[in-house]
């Protein structure tokens, strides 16, 4: 999707936002070995060539997580989004992606554009999942099979949809963070961490 | 009784102040009016006693230790007579200070009663009781807030976020998980992969070429391509109406063809795969074919309209581009030759090139288009008129410099002409423009060096020069400067490390900027058969 307009819109920046969830949650998929490799297919995004999955239960559940994500962003109702990555056995938490959003609430009552153009959010965005990607280098091993899970922190008041249930937070115990690059649409922030559980290898 | 002489000292001495009583001394008279006196000279023994309540005066022994205190106390409340507050910091002192001798200490008798008890107040516990009084009266504020704020943190710590705030969902359902058995194979990433022989990092790039052909009666024409280098390391040239052979291995010159008429020229040249056979295109129309090692024109076929100015093998068919704008597709096995036409220019076509694996044929021409076109279908019905699969405006410029990347399928590189100056690099499979560098000048010819990857493209106004650019960040490696006319054509040796250069100033200089030692040539052959294992092995 590519804006003909000059600034960013609310509605546009709800977008921007959802996309970026939307392959950054294949991407962090693909690289930590959540599913087999063979399940994705290269798709062509923010100039580069990104991985997306072609299982269609997984493409239907991330679709419904990240539509309604669009709407929590268009409402400034969202706070964070985080990944959590568990082991299958004993349900451990080994991994969590957190991804903390701001939302600029006045640009709920000004319909005005915001000028920011397309291509910097747009080179932003590609470093975020380009660190991504280099984040491998770092984090442990994933020796066992993993499930994921998505969660998202919304407004104390919000309304819950149906199908939607409530959770923990599922925080690591002895965890090391690392912060990365945060991108901004100028009317949502957001900002990327990875936790992951401290090996006892030094 | 020694007391008793004391005494009667004493009694003296008061017999003394009795009678100095006149002059004012009020103290003992004062004294003496309290207390009750039995003998005179007993009188101060009594006094004291009287105050000490003792059961029964103990004559001339030395005070007892409480006694000296309570009398102490006592004589110093007498002596200030000030406020009990500095009274008792006096008594303090001067119980601190034990009196030795009960007589010395006791010349000055007390002045209050001996039945009033003053308390002894250490001064620590007078300030600790100060500092409760005056705390009690502290208002108990900032507590609340205070704990209202290690509430949040706490909440933040234990949850993760602030409970008042937010709330955490999912969506419910199972979470996917990933097929059974699958186990992730990352851990190959830590395998151990054979590191590729490094590169000659040091290369050095003459500025002058390293010979110079002289090429008299040279047509400067822009829309022509006049040199061609076999297989066989034989460069061929076209002079005018002449074709000249040199051999590059041993120097030797042969002139191979001219044509009949006076007027018509060369307009093209090709050499086939293995280099034994030359094809060459006249201004009349016509497309030669030469047996180069008989010295033998083997075919003239006539198809085109006009001029052939281009000309482009793959295997036995020569395709050649005119004038007219159309591209002819001759199969020089049989008799009839033209088996094809690709009508999809409208003016001269000047680039023509068949990809190293013959699936596309990329023709240029004077209208600034880049047209691609499929394979030839030989034997079908539709050949006839072939089929474009796709073409690119984007030059401003003629096209006459067309380039295929050997060591990358489907890239295709571009050049324009004055007008236009850019090389565009293209992927013929998605279409679209990959990168696109502006040279500043005009681009005659494109050619692709795989011994250190790079792209040379020979310019013309206004530079006039040779540029080599690193493929594929198209930054500018070296300049090969020498020429003092436009240059018309740029082509590769057969060992990839010269490239042959013709220009309107008549010469032919051959550049050797690409040379490679054997050592590193043979490492860079192990590295292209060894890639395959590593790029399975990298990370992804």
């Amino acid at each position: 999707m590519t804006s003909t307009l000059k600034g960013v819109t609310l509605k546009g920046s709800a977008e921007l936002v959802a996309d970026f969830f939307s392959f950054g949650i294949n991407s962090i998929l693909y690289q930590r070995g959540i599913y087999p490799p063979e399940t994705f297919t290269k798709a062509s995004h923010y100039d580069m060539s990104l991985h997306i999955t072609t299982d269609a239960k997984l493409k239907n559940y991330l679709t419904n997580v990240v539509s309604q994500l669009k709407e929590w962003l268009f409402e400034c109702t969202v706070q964070k989004l985080v990944l959590v990555i568990t082991c299958l056995e004993t349900n451990e938490v080994l991994e969590r992606w957190q991804f903390d959003i701001e939302c600029d609430k006045s640009a709920k009552e000004s319909s005005a554009p915001r000028e920011k153009s397309l291509k910097t959010i747009q080179d932003e965005i590609r470093s975020v999942i380009r660190q991504i990607t280099a984040t491998v280098t770092f984090l442990p091993l994933l020796e066992t099979p993993c499930a994921f899970d998505l969660l998202v922190y919304t407004d104390k008041d919000l309304v819950v949809p149906e199908k939607w249930e409530e959770s923990g937070p599922q925080i690591i115990d002895q965890s090391e963070e690392v912060r990365l690059r945060s991108f901004t649409t100028s009317i949502h922030k957001v900002d990327s961490m990875v936790a992951y559980k401290r090996t006892n290898s030094v | 009784m020694a007391s008793s002489a004391r005494n009667s000292n004493f009694a003296e001495r008061r017999g003394k102040a009795s009678r100095s009583f006149k002059r004012g001394v009020h103290v003992f008279t004062r004294r003496r009016s309290w207390f009750v006196n039995k003998m005179a000279q007993f009188g101060f023994e009594n006094d004291i006693h009287s105050i000490l309540k003792l059961d029964m005066p103990i004559t001339n022994a030395p005070m007892a230790r409480w006694q000296r205190k309570a009398s102490s106390s006592s004589t110093s409340a007498g002596l200030s007579g000030l406020s009990p507050g500095n009274s008792t910091n006096v008594s303090l002192s001067s119980s601190k200070t034990p009196t030795r001798t009960p007589g010395k200490g006791k010349k000055t008798p007390s002045k209050m009663g001996g039945d009033r008890f003053i308390p002894i107040r250490n001064n620590k516990q007078m300030d600790v009781a100060n500092f409760l009084l005056t705390k009690e009266n502290e208002p108990v504020d900032a507590t609340n807030t205070v704990s209202a704020e290690s509430q949040k943190v706490w909440s933040v710590t234990l949850n993760g976020y602030n409970i008042e705030d937010a709330k955490i969902l999912h969506l419910g359902g199972k979470p996917l998980n990933a097929p059974e058995g699958y186990q992730n194979n990352l851990k190959v990433l830590y395998s151990q992969v054979t590191t590729p022989a490094s590169l000659k990092k040091t290369r050095y790039i003459s500025p002058t070429p390293e010979r110079i052909l002289d090429a008299p009666d040279l047509r400067n024409d822009f829309y022509l391509n006049l040199l061609d280098w076999s297989s066989q390391n034989v460069l061929a040239v076209a002079l005018h109406n002449s074709v000249y052979l040199w051999n590059a291995t041993q120097g030797d010159i042969l002139l191979l063809m001219k044509l009949e008429n006076e007027e018509d020229y060369i307009c093209s040249l090709s050499w086939t795969k293995e280099g034994s056979y030359l094809a060459v295109g006249t201004s009349d129309c016509k497309v030669q074919l030469w047996d180069v090692e008989n010295q033998k024109r083997l075919r003239s076929m006539a198809s085109h309209t006009a001029r052939v100015g281009s000309l482009s093998w793959n295997d036995h068919i020569l395709s050649s581009g005119s004038r007219s704008g159309h591209i002819h597709h001759h199969d020089v096995r049989v008799a009839n030759h033209h088996i094809a036409t690709l009508a999809g220019h409208s003016q001269e076509v000047c680039g023509l090139r068949w990809s190293p694996d013959g699936r596309y044929l990329a023709s240029g021409g004077n209208d600034n288009l880049v047209c691609l076109w499929p394979r030839v279908q030989e034997g079908s019905s539709g050949g006839r008129f072939g089929r474009l699969i796709r073409s690119w405006s984007e030059h401003q410029g003629a096209v006459k410099a067309l380039a295929w990347c050997p060591w990358q399928t489907n890239i295709l590189a571009s050049g324009g002409g004055t007008s236009d100056r850019h090389i565009r690099i293209w992927n013929v499979n998605t279409g679209s423009c990959i990168s696109s560098l502006d040279t500043q000048s005009q681009i005659s010819s494109l050619v692709f060096a795989p011994n250190y990857n790079e792209l040379v493209s020979a310019h013309g106004y206004a530079h006039n020069n040779v540029v080599i650019w690193k493929y594929p960040s198209l930054t500018k490696v070296a300049e090969l400067n020498g020429h003092e006319s436009r240059v018309l054509n740029l082509i590769l040796s057969p060992d990839n490390s010269t490239v042959a250069t013709v220009a309107g100033d008549e010469t032919i200089r051959l550049w050797k900027s690409f040379e490679m030692d054997p050592a590193k040539k043979k490492a860079k052959e192990r590295v292209v058969q060894s890639a395959g294992g590593v790029i399975r092995n990298s990370i992804r």
